[in-house]
């Protein structure tokens, strides 16, 4: 019997289309994009201006607060100007544009392909170059990767927990690099194992991709402290709580951060972009993106730099199919459906899908049945039903009692729904307003 | 026989001692209020709408009663006659605060705002919002999901089944719900005017006047033509937006001649007769103005 | 390409539906109408016709001109309310004493509450019990089970076990005693007995469960939760004195207990929204179940126990709980 997480749950078609598609580099455009806010936290601050010569990991945005992350420049050229783009969201926001000439690399780089095993720098120093190196959570979350790492006074860390489990459908990012990279990714989770100076690790990979753990496991023979763990199939496995849950039975109690139960949780991509940022040099500044889809010519897992429109990413897949209905920056589950395809990819971005016209639009929303099957997928143990009423009806304290904040944003409620109602849609609206409430309570 | 007096006696007895219990615990617990709450609570429309600021008409005269200034409580349902009404029955003095009435500050049609894509999400401007900034080009506009329309208590809003936009009607008593509904901001409380006249700009994108204009062939472009025209410096802008100050502007319509994208609005003016010579003429003075706006006081309201 | 369709997240579907649950319930109650048709004959076959169309008929009518919505009768819950009223009849009932239960089945107890999934008694049992108020000889009627007989007036007022059983007990005889004299339990279990048209057949419900719980259309926490708490109480009076107290296999096969606890009480609307408060709604109608049954007037309790409980359910919606999440404390060391 293999682990899965505690409580809910769903299990859609998976459709990992692009599995055991080789990672292919992506030409570099000639003009990028990149937004100054591409991470959670406070945007960072350019530091160059237009003409401004780059190359290749040039720091091009500075972190502008604890939590927020460095922008590297992830092309050489001329910054053409700073201005406000479209976003994923539509909404104008501002980016720096450069145009390319040439692929110069900054020299302190280390661009050749060995493997470097020993890890040389102390704890402080690594989580100063995860800094440095602008790394935040690859598996979409963009949460700034130093800030997880420095474990805050009075708190202890006893496991790191790598997420190699990608549960959302169709994404096969994590798989490949794993496949790929499993040698720094190994060294990668020493590395971030020291930073948080733990001598335990989990990889939680789902069952579904036999030959990873086929091959971590044969990897990590030679690494003792580190376990790899195949997880059942379940959605949403890959939320942190879901996948401490699973791993090693541990349940995070409601408003509190892993660090409660003494983990850590890192993304494989994120473990990865450590490994080269402290034995390599290496900024984040480019990252594997899935483009897949049930009408794309040729799914595929692009190692794309940021800044590249998705465009570019969907005409090498085969093009943009005649009855596309939707584009999704993500997995199906909790990714975003994005405005137009000119979006540059950035440090979130895992994977774009397309989705055909007819599976495009929702079913029409019927009368809820109360058939509580949005109760029984919850991962949370939450009632979707009943949240959704109250935040329609805004009746904020009840949602709050409800533990409204607690919601994950999975999506298993609105998947299940049989009558196809909205259910996430008010769900999220009503955590925004229960948020605001509370946090001007604390003012 | 017995069994009647007997019964008569025990109901009796004990109708009695419930009468005198609830009476003296009546009196007990009894709560002093001003009576006068009361009648100006009776005096108020009873809409129980939350335009006042208060949670409903009971605490507005609650506060009425209460508070020795007044002039800062309005009613806006009931306007001044109400006001005044209840300031009588407390003998205090009540400003009487011009009638407000809610805009619509976009004109974001089909025709004028080309859609870029779909939303197919819950039927909800809210929810839409922190989605994504809307079906068009414009971020800044009219979603057209109704949120507006759903918190109307007056009925005095609806959704133009056209354009999809909400056109408030003249019945809007300005409780400021919608108001506060939109997530855009779209919807503002502005003085009624004179017979329902008023003048603003039919837009709030604050993007350049460039961008502005490709997202929405009636957006406000910021080219501040409007504030240079206008006698009675009644117009700034600001982050690429014109506003117009109720409070100064005199209705003589010439910034509405100038708008180079009709971003300006008039309601409830009659129609202009002789276009080109009406910059001339609303040049003089604002009492031409006026005397323009009394001799075309047959003209019905042009919407509804 | 057309403009692209911009929507919150989840992007997917699991492609299940109002209509897929509700057709569910209907197919699994086919076994049931086949034992009952087997049992009863055209009689049978006839007042599930008539409460079906009836039902149907209602909720077109009433979605179409009184609340001026679009029509519902597709999503199949009218279905489910006709069958389960037919069930709950005799087979021998006149045609509109049957109409008259679907309308106030469907008109009172769904939708004047608003339709689909705003009920919250089972329709179809206030439409049982509402005629079975107003027309108890009728209501009390019930044919001798054949193998499919053809007659269709066949009033045979031989009265179902437990009616039989709780007269004898009143007049002084044991379980013991009265036993040999009822159908045998198997008889019970495959419907030969008199009774409503659809809740004889154990058996048949079973199966009925069994696809239920296999489709995952219910959980199993309220069938089992009333079965079980009948088989206990039951179990504990008839512990106490035998003679008394008729034995608890007795009390669940007979009666429309198994029908109640299959079909009736894990109606979606009209049960609690959590497997702990499922529990204790099961609990409470098998309580209630049999303390009508044992201490009440009526021989069957399990409609009233439904509907009892069927107000309880906001209560219990409001303090029970799913397990939330991290509620237990950590195992942090």
């Amino acid at each position: 019997m293999l682990k899965t997480f505690s409580l809910g749950g769903i299990h859609p078609p998976e459709n990992k289309f692009s599995a055991g598609k080789n990672i292919e580099t992506l030409p570099i455009p000639s003009q990028v994009a990149i937004p100054v806010a591409q991470h959670i936290g406070a945007p960072a601050a350019p530091v160059v201006k237009k003409g401004d010569q780059v190359k290749v990991g040039t720091l091009i945005a500075k972190s502008a607060g604890f939590v927020s992350a460095n922008i590297h420049s992830p092309v050489s050229g001329t910054v053409f100007k700073i201005d406000d783009i479209i976003d994923a969201s539509g909404y104008r926001k501002p980016a720096i544009i450069i145009n390319v000439e040439g692929d110069e690399w900054e020299e302190s780089i280390d661009r050749s392909a060995d493997l470097k095993k020993d890890i040389t720098a102390t704890p402080e120093e690594i989580i100063k170059k995860v800094a440095e190196a602008g790394i935040v959570g690859l598996g979409g979350a963009t949460f700034p990767s130093h800030v997880k790492l420095s474990v805050p006074p009075g708190k202890n860390c006893d496991i790191l927990i790598l997420n190699a489990v990608e549960c959302e459908p169709y994404l096969t990012a994590d798989h490949q690099l794993m496949l790929e990279k499993g040698d720094e990714i190994m060294v990668g989770t020493q590395i971030l194992m020291k930073a948080l100076k733990v001598d335990k690790a989990v990889i939680g990979i789902e069952n579904n991709k036999p030959d990873a753990i086929k091959h971590l496991k044969a990897l990590a023979a030679s690494y003792p402290e580190i376990t790899i763990e195949a997880l059942k199939v379940q959605y949403p496995q890959g939320g942190e709580k879901q996948l401490i849950d699973a791993c090693i039975k541990r349940q995070i109690p409601s408003g509190k951060l892993p660090i409660e139960v003494g983990a850590v949780v890192q993304n494989v991509g994120t473990t990865l972009a450590v490994y080269e940022a402290v034995q390599k040099n290496k900024p984040l500044f480019e990252r594997v993106v899935t483009i897949t889809g049930k009408s794309v010519a040729k799914p595929s897992n692009f190692l794309t730099r940021i800044g590249t429109p998705l465009k570019d990413l969907i005409e090498a897949a085969g093009g943009l199919p005649e009855d596309t209905g939707k584009i999704v920056g993500g997995g199906p589950m909790m990714g975003k459906a994005l405005v137009s395809t000119e979006i540059p990819v950035t440090k979130g971005s895992s994977g774009v899908l397309i989705i055909k016209d007819e599976e495009a639009k929702r079913k029409k929303m019927q009368n809820c049945i109360k058939c509580s099957k949005c109760i029984s997928v919850c991962p949370m143990g939450l009632e979707p039903y009943l949240l959704m009423t109250v935040s329609d009806k805004a009746i904020w304290d009840r949602a709050e009692e409800e533990k409204i904040m607690d919601c994950i944003e999975c999506g298993s409620c609105s998947y299940t729904c049989p009558s196809s109602r909205p259910l996430l849609d008010y769900i999220r609206l009503g955590k925004g307003k229960v948020g605001q409430i509370m946090r001007s309570r604390t003012k | 026989m017995n069994v009647v007096v007997i019964t008569i006696l025990t109901l009796g007895i004990l109708g009695t001692v419930a009468a005198l219990v609830l009476y003296f615990v009546a009196q007990k617990f009894k709560v002093f209020e001003d009576p006068r709450i009361d009648q100006v609570e009776e005096a108020l429309p009873a809409a129980n709408c939350g335009g006042c600021g208060f949670p409903g008409c009971r605490a507005f005269a609650e506060a009425m009663v209460k508070s020795d200034d007044i002039s800062s409580l309005n009613c806006p349902v009931g306007g001044a006659e109400t006001m005044s009404a209840a300031a009588a029955i407390l003998g205090k003095e009540v400003s009487a605060a011009a009638p407000l009435i809610a805009v619509v500050k976009c004109h974001g049609t089909c025709e004028n705002r080309p859609k870029t894509n779909s939303y197919d999400g819950a039927g909800s401007c809210a929810v839409s919002t922190s989605l994504y900034g809307g079906e068009t080009g414009c971020s800044h506009g009219c979603l057209g999901e109704g949120d507006c329309v759903d918190v109307c208590t007056f009925d005095a809003i609806y959704m133009d089944e056209k354009t999809s936009l909400p056109v408030v009607k003249d019945n809007c008593v300005a409780c400021g719900a919608c108001v506060d509904a939109c997530p855009k901001n779209i919807i503002e409380l502005r003085k009624a005017g004179p017979k329902g006249r008023r003048i603003f700009v039919s837009c709030i994108n604050k993007d350049k006047g460039g961008v502005a204009k490709k997202a929405c062939s009636v957006a406000c472009i910021g080219c501040k033509k409007c504030m240079k025209e206008c006698p009675f410096d009644a117009i700034t802008v600001e982050n690429n937006l014109a506003y117009i100050h109720d409070d100064k502007c005199k209705l003589c319509r010439k910034c509405v001649a100038v708008c180079p994208t009709n971003a300006i609005h008039e309601i409830n003016f009659p129609p202009k007769k002789v276009k080109p010579v009406a910059p001339a003429a609303a040049a003089k003075k604002p009492e031409a103005v006026k005397t323009d706006n009394n001799s075309s006081s047959d003209n019905k309201n042009k919407e509804e | 390409m057309s403009t692209l369709t911009i929507s919150p997240s989840p992007h997917v579907h699991s492609g299940d539906s109002v209509k897929k649950n509700m057709y569910g319930v209907v197919i699994a109650m086919i076994p049931v109408l086949i034992s009952s048709v087997y049992n009863f004959g055209i009689g049978a076959l006839s007042v599930v016709a008539t409460s079906v169309l009836a039902c149907v008929f209602f909720e077109y009518i009433i979605q179409k001109y009184i609340l001026k919505g679009e029509s519902t009768i597709g999503d199949g819950s009218a279905i489910i309310t006709g069958l389960l009223l037919a069930f709950n009849l005799p087979a021998v009932i006149p045609v509109w004493i049957i109409v008259i239960g679907a309308l106030v089945a469907i008109g009172m107890g769904k939708m004047s509450f608003g339709g689909l999934g705003n009920n919250p008694f089972n329709p179809a049992l206030l439409g049982r019990v509402f005629l079975l108020i107003s027309f108890p000889v009728q209501m009390t009627s019930w044919s001798e089970p054949g193998k499919f007989p053809m007659k269709f007036t066949d009033i045979n007022s031989g009265a179902t076990p437990l009616g039989v059983m709780k007269e004898a007990l009143g007049n002084g005889q044991t379980p013991d005693q009265i036993l040999p004299d009822l159908p045998s339990y198997t008889d019970m279990l495959w419907g030969f007995t008199s009774g409503s048209a659809g809740e004889m057949a154990g058996a048949a419900i079973l199966l009925g469960l069994v696809f239920m719980l296999v489709r995952k259309t219910i959980t199993w926490h309220i069938p089992i939760a009333v079965i079980a708490s009948v088989y206990v109480f039951a179990g504990i009076l008839h512990w106490a004195d035998a003679a008394a107290y008729a034995p608890p296999t007795f009390h669940i096969l007979s009666g429309g207990l198994l029908l109640g606890a299959v079909f009736m009480a894990t109606d979606y609307s009209s049960s609690p929204m959590s497997k702990k408060g499922g529990i204790i709604f099961g609990i409470g109608i098998g309580v209630i179940t049999i303390a009508i049954r044992v201490f009440g007037a009526y021989p069957e309790g399990i409609s009233f126990a439904i509907l009892i409980m069927n107000a309880f359910v906001p209560l219990i919606d409001k303090y029970i709980k799913p397990k939330r999440f991290g509620e237990k404390p950590a195992t942090a060391k």
